[in-house]
């Protein structure tokens, strides 16, 4: 009953009402679409690392620093090649071990050139990270074996060094070095990290050994356990084996680590999770501003309608029929802003998800959440304007001017 | 004059209002002593500023009496709850204000339902009488009128409408011509005189028109916060 007292008042200013709700509209919004953003965000971080592989370790000189992906690297021996024929031989929980170098280069055809990033890869490399080839083939073996001057190329490099035309078996010099084209590997996109996975060029590690790196040190050695379940297996076993390898007492500490992608996953959704709540605690206070819109609002209202209030007195409104309508109204205007809000926080997170190339994931929580909390501030920010208009006395209020 | 032995409907006794305290308080009633029986017209006279509207609010229990006691029935009501006190004004009176007083921007059946909606009537019975009580002051067929959108003879019919969709026993009426040109005044008074009379209503209206004045069966004169005149002008089948 009061609802639809409320509900014609509110009827009665159309214009007001929604300017009123406006902050309500914007801070829930915001709280709707970073929500949604940030769940998306995790999405894809979570979906690259499980197409990574999430039984992929890698390990690297140094021991464990205190950065998220840092390790110190001061004075640590090096990997060799000896060392991932080790891995592959003895470590049982472990399906494909590659030794990887990499450093910035600049690519060359013809008139064209780009800096890029070249890695010496072991052939096991493209069945650790499960890539192959759009055209032409992967390195093999004898490519290996013989330090052939082949090379496979992203296609970041293809498109801007070839244009349109077909890499495959042209030449592509890199310093001095000219090198074939055998293989043009398939679309990988931006990866987590922001770095373009198809702005990349792979050579034998024997071949960038020799004309490039100038020693057989492997820098990083990238492995996959046989599945995800023996990761943790596979992480002790390698680091026993490396420990035995490199000759560590038992009372020193690890000059390699070896690092799991489940790790880097929980810190990163640990970093989404700390800006995700920064943001929606931005975005809450967005919505107390809200409220103290609308009770702000509400309290002009009360002002500006004290006559009627005490019309209505007058012909039988007791105070509790006048405090239930303004509250009713208050909270109205909260949640029909709250509603709003929500759809346009859905909305926008949608369309940014697609300028971002991010999953979508509905908001659903956040929403639901975002409502609530909407009526909330609509009950908090209601209660004083309402309980003027309810203390007012009959009189009074009758003869307000 | 009312009859004497039975217990009348309004009944001040010694009640005067007192605005402001101490020394500066300003006295607008002073000693007033009026009772009214059921089925009365009582006219109430006096010039600008003689108490007269501050007599109205507290017969209609829209104000307190600083000094004496007001009864309604027998009833003091200065001790009621103020939610006995809605209830009352609710069921037992109607107003009608110099200024209409409806809500903006609203029609007139759902000024009518107003009252009937905080005496919780559900809201097919409270269209239906607010739809006979819009029939009885003449406005059938403007039930969807807005309210800016009626004159004020019209407005005031709406007005009278609402006092008298929740049945009550009492009319009153503060200075209902004042807004009006005369002759709408008088239409309103005829109106008012019908309703009288099909209803059996008991009328207290405030005016200082001494035509609209002559429709009053019983004259109450104020100045200065007291009664100065009481006189019967018709007789009362009484
Ligand atoms: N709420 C109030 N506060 C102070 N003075 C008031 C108040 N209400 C009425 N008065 C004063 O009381 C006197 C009587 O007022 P009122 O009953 O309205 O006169 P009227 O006979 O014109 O209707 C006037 O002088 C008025 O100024
Ligand atoms: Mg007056």
């Amino acid at each position: 009953m009061t609802a639809t007292l409320a509900l014609r008042a509110l009827a009665r200013n159309k214009m007001r009402s929604s300017l009123t709700t406006l902050g309500v509209v914007i801070g829930v919004a915001a709280v709707v679409m970073m929500q949604a953003l940030g769940a998306g965000a995790t999405a894809r971080v979570t979906g690259e690392i499980a197409g990574l592989g999430s039984n992929m370790l890698i390990v690297l000189p140094g021991g464990a620093g205190h950065g998220a992906f840092g390790s110190n690297t001061r004075g640590a021996p090096l990997f060799t090649l000896a060392d991932v024929d080790a891995i592959t031989r003895e470590v049982g929980a472990v399906r494909h071990v590659a030794g990887v170098s990499s450093r910035s280069i600049r690519a060359v055809v013809a008139e064209n050139n780009r800096s890029t990033t070249l890695s010496g890869v072991t052939t096991g490399f493209f069945a650790v990270r499960g890539w192959s080839v759009e055209r032409g083939r992967l390195l093999t073996e004898d490519d290996d074996r013989q330090s052939q001057k082949n090379c496979v190329i992203g296609h970041t490099v293809a498109d801007d060094l070839f244009g349109g035309q077909d890499p495959i078996g042209a030449e592509l010099r890199l310093h001095d070095l000219g090198c074939r084209v055998v293989g043009l590997l398939e679309t990988k996109g931006v990866s987590t990290f922001g770095q373009d996975q198809d702005d990349f060029v792979a050579m034998p590690h024997t071949t960038y050994a020799r004309r490039i790196g100038g020693d057989d040190h492997v820098g990083t050695l990238m492995v996959s356990a046989v599945s995800e379940e023996r990761t943790d297996e596979a992480k002790a076993a390698i680091e026993s084996l490396m420990r035995q390898r490199r000759r560590i007492r038992a009372d020193e500490d690890d000059d390699f680590t070896v690092r799991d992608l489940r790790e880097i996953q929980n810190i990163l959704s640990s970093v989404t999770g700390v800006l995700t709540t920064l943001l929606a605690s931005v975005a809450a206070i967005s919505l107390v501003v809200g409220g103290i819109g609308i009770m702000n609002i509400m309290l002009v209202s009360v002002t500006e309608r004290t006559r009627e209030i005490g019309v209505r007195l007058a012909i039988g409104a007791r105070s509790s029929d006048i405090l239930s309508q303004f509250l009713v109204e208050a909270i109205v205007l909260s949640a029909a802003g709250g509603l709003v809000g929500a759809a346009l926080g859905a909305v926008g997170a949608l369309v940014l998800s697609r300028v971002l190339a991010t999953p979508f994931v509905f908001p659903l929580e956040a929403a639901a959440l975002a409502l609530t909390v909407s009526v909330a501030v609509g009950v908090v920010f209601g209660v004083f304007p309402a309980r003027k208009a309810a203390r007012l006395r009959p009189i009074e209020a009758l003869r307000y001017e | 004059m009312p009859t004497r032995g039975s217990i009348p409907l309004l009944s001040l006794r010694g009640v005067s209002k007192h605005f402001g305290d101490g020394d500066a308080a300003f006295v607008a009633l002073d000693h007033v002593d009026l009772d009214i029986d059921s089925g009365e017209f009582v006219g109430i006279l006096g010039a600008s500023g003689s108490g007269k509207s501050t007599c109205m609010n507290i017969l209609g229990c829209l104000d307190m009496p600083t000094e004496g006691a007001y009864c309604v029935e027998g009833t003091p009501v200065q001790q009621l709850h103020p939610d006995v006190l809605a209830r009352l004004r609710n069921e037992r009176f109607g107003f009608v204000f110099q200024g209409f007083n409806l809500l903006r921007r609203t029609s007139a059946l759902e000024n009518v339902e107003l009252p009937l909606v905080y005496a919780g009537v559900g809201r097919r019975e409270r269209e239906r009488r607010s739809r006979e009580a819009l029939a009885l002051v003449g406005l059938a067929g403007r039930e969807a009128a807005l309210s800016n959108e009626l004159s004020g003879g019209q407005q005031q019919r709406v007005a009278i409408a609402r006092a008298l969709v929740n049945q009550p026993q009492v009319v009153l009426a503060d200075e209902p011509t004042g807004n009006l040109d005369s002759r709408t005044g008088r239409d309103i008074m005829e109106l008012l005189m019908r309703l009288r009379r099909e209803l059996d209503l008991t009328i207290v209206m405030v005016t200082h028109d001494r035509d609209i004045a002559g429709y009053a069966e019983r004259h109450v004169v104020f100045s200065d916060g007291k009664i100065v005149d009481d006189r019967l002008l018709r007789g009362v089948a009484a």
